[in-house]
């Protein structure tokens, strides 16, 4: 009896982990393990083809990476491409948030459609963009040079200087989307009421928005960007499929030379060394976010 | 005056909507216009906005003389295992989390956390190391594992937000009644949250249908390329027929687009619940 009861209490306690083994296995194997052995490979001399690779080098990839230039414009790239991608992102998809946001005939449609690109898939995004590009089969070239933007109608992604633009168009074109959905869920959370209230106040709509729904929104925008702008420097999709880093590396961010480096040069000792260095400036980008967090609570 | 005022703004309002409409169409509208473009107009008339004469030969060519149903093939069976696997363990779990406090949890949400901060590409070199000596390169399983793995924390936020909506008294009214917490959780709790599971696998499945770098750093060999894979590299093969290449991707656009339509009502909820991960 006594021992049942212990039996049916073990299985009671147990149960809670019962539901969630196969998760925590599951991470714990196939990411959290993988992280640690990636990290001490930024250690190690480690080359696919090179059977007597494997051995410890210490820092050297390290010291290699400070002498690194394409490793240098990969950093400036990142902050480039994060920068102008998320800020792109978020002022067009709140200007479509705020146009969804009153109700008006066919809004259930234009919304499913203007939403769509979130659909396609980032390697299709890629694809086609370059084919918007491209001066044989897409369009954009001929309408760039007719609008006087370029001098000729060549592929923007071929030259090293503009290549860039490319894939923050069509990281643009993918993630308008994202930021439209959750600033319309935080703009219908904001109470209705004042915004009567206001206008029976003599109110216009600009003074509205200054006065009610940017304060109201900030806290979760602010949120939803930094967490974004932490993806989207990571994101290597498009990059690698637009231009492969190329022309020259010119396009090269941190998270896309990482994968150039394993892939293409199967290099994996020092593609482990730069994925070690960008997990250090994330850490650092987290603690000042959580710094500036803490400061304007006390502000408050 | 204000009925003047009024007018012209949602004269504008409707422009800014209709631009918006145009952006977004814009590059989907040219995949299958270049993909409908018969190959001998393709050149003298690339850049007009609908060719003279439009024909299926580059369906046609994909579908019968092509590896892409075969790419379609392998790319099906792992989004829908790894949709599956994510749908059932993840539900687990967020039940699991949502009605228990239990020694550890705290640890458990801080590792899925964790998984969810650091660049997945990082994995890129050391996944590959592992994975090669257990057969699981160049395999359907191992990209299926792999992708779980990545996806099991997302789902996992989601499907926690989906049981906490449901009140513990439901389940509780069911075991005193003599169900097994099990028996309530499997009669009571699942019919409830079905919609929001099938809204986490439609998630999960664009997330593994549209996964790039690993299936290419994995899977090399054509027999277990998926679609994004088998893509990029007849891209780089035959780099002039634009119009199979769209053709593919075309086909490639109609299973995300099924699903999007499928997990629209959840949009929301999906990406706040990953607003890490996209």
């Amino acid at each position: 009896m006594e021992v049942s009861a212990s039996g049916r209490h073990l299985a009671r306690s147990a149960e809670p982990y019962l539901y969630t083994a196969p998760v925590l296995i599951l991470i714990v194997t196939v990411m959290l393990v993988p992280l640690a052995v990636g990290l001490s490979y930024a250690f190690r001399d480690i080359q696919l083809l090179d059977p007597f690779s494997g051995g410890f080098v210490g820092f050297d990839h390290f010291r290699e990476l400070a002498l690194d230039p394409s490793f240098r414009a990969a950093l400036l790239n990142t902050l480039i491409w994060t920068g102008a991608s998320v800020a792109l992102q978020f002022i067009f998809g709140l200007i479509l948030a705020l146009l969804l946001n009153r109700e008006f005939p066919g809004r259930r449609l234009v919304q499913a459609l203007v939403f769509l690109p979130w659909a396609v898939p980032t390697f299709l995004v890629g694809l086609d963009w370059a084919w918007l590009f491209n001066p044989v089969v897409g369009p954009l070239p001929r309408w760039l040079l007719a609008l006087k933007l370029t001098h000729d109608s060549n592929n923007l992604l071929a030259d090293p200087s503009t290549a860039l633009i490319g894939p923050i168009i069509a990281a643009v074109w993918w993630g308008i989307p994202f930021f439209a959905i959750t600033s319309l869920a935080a703009l219908q959370s904001i109470p209705k009421d004042l915004y009567e209230a206001a206008s029976i106040d003599g109110a216009g709509v600009f003074r509205q928005f200054r006065s009610i729904t940017l304060p109201l929104l900030a806290p979760t925008i602010a949120i939803t960007i930094l967490l974004r702008t932490v993806w989207i420097a990571n994101f290597a999709d498009l990059i690698v499929v637009m231009t492969n880093g190329g022309p020259a590396d010119s396009t090269q961010t941190v998270a896309s030379y990482i994968f150039t480096v394993a892939f293409r040069r199967l290099d994996f000792g020092y593609a482990s060394s730069i994925a070690a260095v960008l997990l250090g400036l994330l850490f650092v980008y987290a603690l000042a976010i959580l710094s500036l967090r803490r400061a304007l609570l006390q502000r408050q | 005056m204000i009925s003047l005022r009024r007018s012209c703004y949602w004269a504008s309002h409707y422009l800014l909507i209709a631009l918006y409409v145009v952006f977004a169409l814009f590059p989907l509208f040219w995949l299958v216009k270049v993909a409908l473009t018969p190959n001998d107009l393709l050149y003298s008339e690339g850049i007009k906005l609908w060719p003279s004469r439009t024909s299926l030969e580059h369906f046609n060519f994909v579908l019968t003389h092509s590896e892409f149903p075969l790419f379609f093939r392998n790319s099906v069976i792992v989004s829908c295992a790894t949709a599956l696997i994510v749908s059932l363990i993840s539900a687990a779990c967020g039940y699991g989390l949502s009605r228990f406090n239990f020694r550890g949890k705290g640890v458990l949400m801080a590792l899925m956390l964790i998984t969810q901060m650091f660049p997945l590409v990082m994995l890129v070199a050391p996944m590959f190391r592992l994975l090669a000596p257990l057969g699981l390169t160049n395999s359907l399983t191992g990209l299926v594992i792999v992708y779980s793995a990545f996806n099991a924390p997302f789902a996992t936020f989601l499907m926690q937000s989906f049981f906490e909506a449901i009140p513990k008294e439901l389940e509780e009214a069911a075991m005193i009644d003599g169900a097994t917490r099990f028996g309530a959780f499997r009669r009571i709790i699942l019919p409830l949250t079905l919609p929001g599971i099938a809204a986490t696998g439609g998630f999960v499945f664009t997330a593994a249908w549209s996964e790039l770098l690993f299936a290419l750093m994995l899977n090399s060999s054509s027999r277990a390329s998926t679609f994004p894979v088998g893509l990029l590299s007849f891209v780089s093969k035959f780099s002039v027929d634009f119009g199979q290449m769209m053709a593919a991707g075309v086909l490639a656009l109609i299973p995300a687009c099924l699903f999007f339509l499928l997990i629209q009502r959840y949009l929301v909820r999906g990406l706040t619940a990953g607003a890490v991960k996209g």
